[in-house]
């Protein structure tokens, strides 16, 4: 961790590229909204980062704090039509107390305990989101006319969005905070012994996480238009999802959940139109399957990810060109 | 008045009494060793100080604090550091990482942090692995970042527990040198727990000597290697 620019070149090349980007596929508002998702998809993953990956606390319920931003958007607007845009603000702000209220009983949870416990908070949302009709409109969900037909303003929103978080956690793990967390992520029993408050470190690093989720939950809505409880707390789609970004990305690191984004959501398009209608239709049926070995392999060949384990690729591809020639 | 008081602790873990109404007194800049035979209650001595277990009963008064009740975290900010004699390094961070995290303990930015850990990378001699990952350290090595680790948060009671074992002769004069070093230069009280009577006996000014949990005897280095429970103790163990 050396105290450099911050941001390095390449770093800033990335950046740069994400705001072009849209623009090489001005014409074709099926790519835009496959951006639009990626980039969702990188504040969620960053998200879940900065918690599981640099804090060790693996959250199996990352729709919660989803759920609980993109309600937080659309319950004000059902009821008394207040603009859903004030979500971007209130949603991460309200994903956070509930962050924090569900930490006080997951955090006394360890291990596997922690991540069933995530898990079940967020299948409680689920239930009770359902259920509740006269709050939520119950499983007919909240339906809202969105504000631009064009797709380009809502990409750069969620790409400032998406930057945001990045440099967020980036500022954190160079400071006492980031140390704090990589400490307890390593053995939280020395950490105590250094004098680390672990409590009060993972509250931290669950607040700032559970408010990029709740953030990309109200953008959800806002940009989609329509939520239910079913899709927002959704544990494969949502919860699951944010983890295969992460591991596939690289748990742990600055741009992992960036590459795990783009790989899953691109991965979902294939098998959602079946190959591009080129395969059967029963395979877009396959893809948790395909996901599951996705996981077992990165688990087992780079535990590090794609950007952890960079090196490690760059070798086989390497060594693979070399025997070819 | 000491640094350091134990007052009639005891530790019963179920039916086992780990550690039966202990009590001893640690003076300001004392090294006190603690010796005893496997088992017989060390350690957990050691995790009732910083409170990883809470006591069963007694109490235990740092710097006229009573700390008994106090969390682990609190404590080290007080000023106890401790060793773990089953080492606890924060294995996929660099060693400097692990001594910039134990720093950040007393230092609220990063280059005041990293000032601290390069001072004490130098004092212990770990410099040259700096870069390196903590978990790829040989065994010497990781127990020096475990005394390394304690120093960065700033005590000014330390806990060493066994950080001499496994270590080959002159990993094990290095080890000496810096303990006492610790103590001379950094005025640093220290409590000992170390098997290896060379070490002991070399380095404490007095010796608190335990059996089955409960004291057996208390005083200079030399008396108390004469003192026949303390042989006794010992003996016996080993003749199992
Ligand atoms: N967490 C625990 N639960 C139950 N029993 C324990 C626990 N910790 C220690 N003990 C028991 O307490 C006794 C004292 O153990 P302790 O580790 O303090 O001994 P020690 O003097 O440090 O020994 P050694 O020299 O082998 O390190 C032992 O009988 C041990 O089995
Ligand atoms: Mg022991």
């Amino acid at each position: 961790m050396e105290n450099k620019k911050f941001f390095s070149k390449g770093e800033l090349i990335i950046i740069f590229t994400g705001l072009v980007l849209p623009l090489l596929f001005y014409f074709s508002p099926y790519a835009q909204g496959l951006l639009i998702f990626i980039m969702m998809w990188v504040v969620l993953g960053t998200s879940w980062n900065l918690l599981a990956g640099y804090t060790g606390q693996v959250s199996f319920g990352h729709a919660a704090y989803f759920g609980v931003g993109a309600y937080t958007a659309a319950l004000p607007f059902l009821h008394y039509k207040i603009s859903p845009w004030w979500g971007l603000i209130a949603g991460g702000i309200m994903a956070v107390v509930i962050g924090y209220l569900l930490g006080v009983v997951v955090f006394r949870l360890r291990g596997p305990y922690f991540a069933l416990g995530t898990l079940a908070s967020a299948e409680i949302l689920r239930i009770a989101f359902g259920e509740e009709e006269w709050l939520t409109n119950g499983h007919n969900g909240i339906l809202y006319i969105t504000t631009w037909v064009t797709k380009i303003p809502y990409y750069y929103i969620i790409f400032a969005i998406a930057v945001a978080s990045i440099v967020s956690v980036k500022l954190l793990m160079r400071r006492r905070e980031g140390y704090y967390f990589l400490s307890i992520r390593e053995d939280e029993d020395a950490a105590m012994a250094l004098g680390i408050n672990t409590k009060k470190y993972k509250n931290i690093s669950m607040i700032v996480s559970s408010f990029w989720a709740g953030v990309a939950g109200a953008f959800y809505f806002i940009y989609m238009g329509f939520i239910d409880s079913e899709t927002v707390f959704a544990l494969h789609n949502i919860s699951i999802i944010t983890i295969l970004v992460g591991i596939i990305g690289g748990v742990g690191t600055i741009w992992g959940p960036a590459v795990g984004a783009i790989i899953m959501v691109l991965l979902q398009e294939l098998f959602r139109s079946a190959i591009f209608g080129l395969a059967p239709q029963w395979v877009s049926g396959m893809h948790a399957f395909v996901f599951g070995l996705l996981v077992i392999f990165v688990i087992l060949y780079l535990p590090g990810g794609v950007v952890g384990d960079w090196e490690l690729i760059k070798k086989k591809l390497h060594l693979k060109s070399n025997t070819e020639k | 008045m000491g640094i350091l008081t134990l007052n009639k602790v005891t530790k019963n873990f179920g039916g086992l009494t780990a550690v039966n109404k202990v009590s001893f007194t640690v003076e300001e800049g004392e090294i006190l060793g603690l010796i005893g035979p496997n088992g017989s209650g060390k350690t957990t001595i050691f995790n009732l100080i910083n409170h990883y277990y809470p006591v069963t009963s007694g109490e235990i008064i740092f710097k006229g604090i009573n700390i008994t009740h106090k969390q682990t975290h609190e404590i080290a900010m007080l000023g106890i550091g401790r060793t773990f004699q089953v080492v606890k390094p924060l294995k996929r961070l660099s060693v400097e990482d692990n001594i910039m995290a134990a720093a950040f303990a007393r230092e609220t930015t990063f280059a005041g942090a990293r000032k601290v850990a390069r001072e004490v990378l130098e004092f212990t001699h770990l410099d040259h692995v700096a870069n390196m990952k903590a978990g790829a350290l040989p065994i010497a090595g990781r127990k020096r970042l475990e005394i390394a680790k304690a120093l960065a948060t700033r005590p000014s009671l330390l806990l060493l527990d066994e950080t001499a074992a496994g270590l080959n002769p002159s990993e094990l004069d290095e080890a000496i040198d810096i303990i006492k070093a610790i103590r001379s230069e950094l005025g640093i009280t220290i409590i000992i727990v170390e098997h290896i009577m060379k070490v002991i006996m070399n380095i404490s000014d007095r010796i608190h000597a335990i059996a089955f949990g409960t004291t057996i005897t208390e005083g200079k280095p030399e008396e108390v290697a004469k003192n026949p429970t303390v042989i006794e103790a010992y003996l016996g163990t080993d003749y199992h």
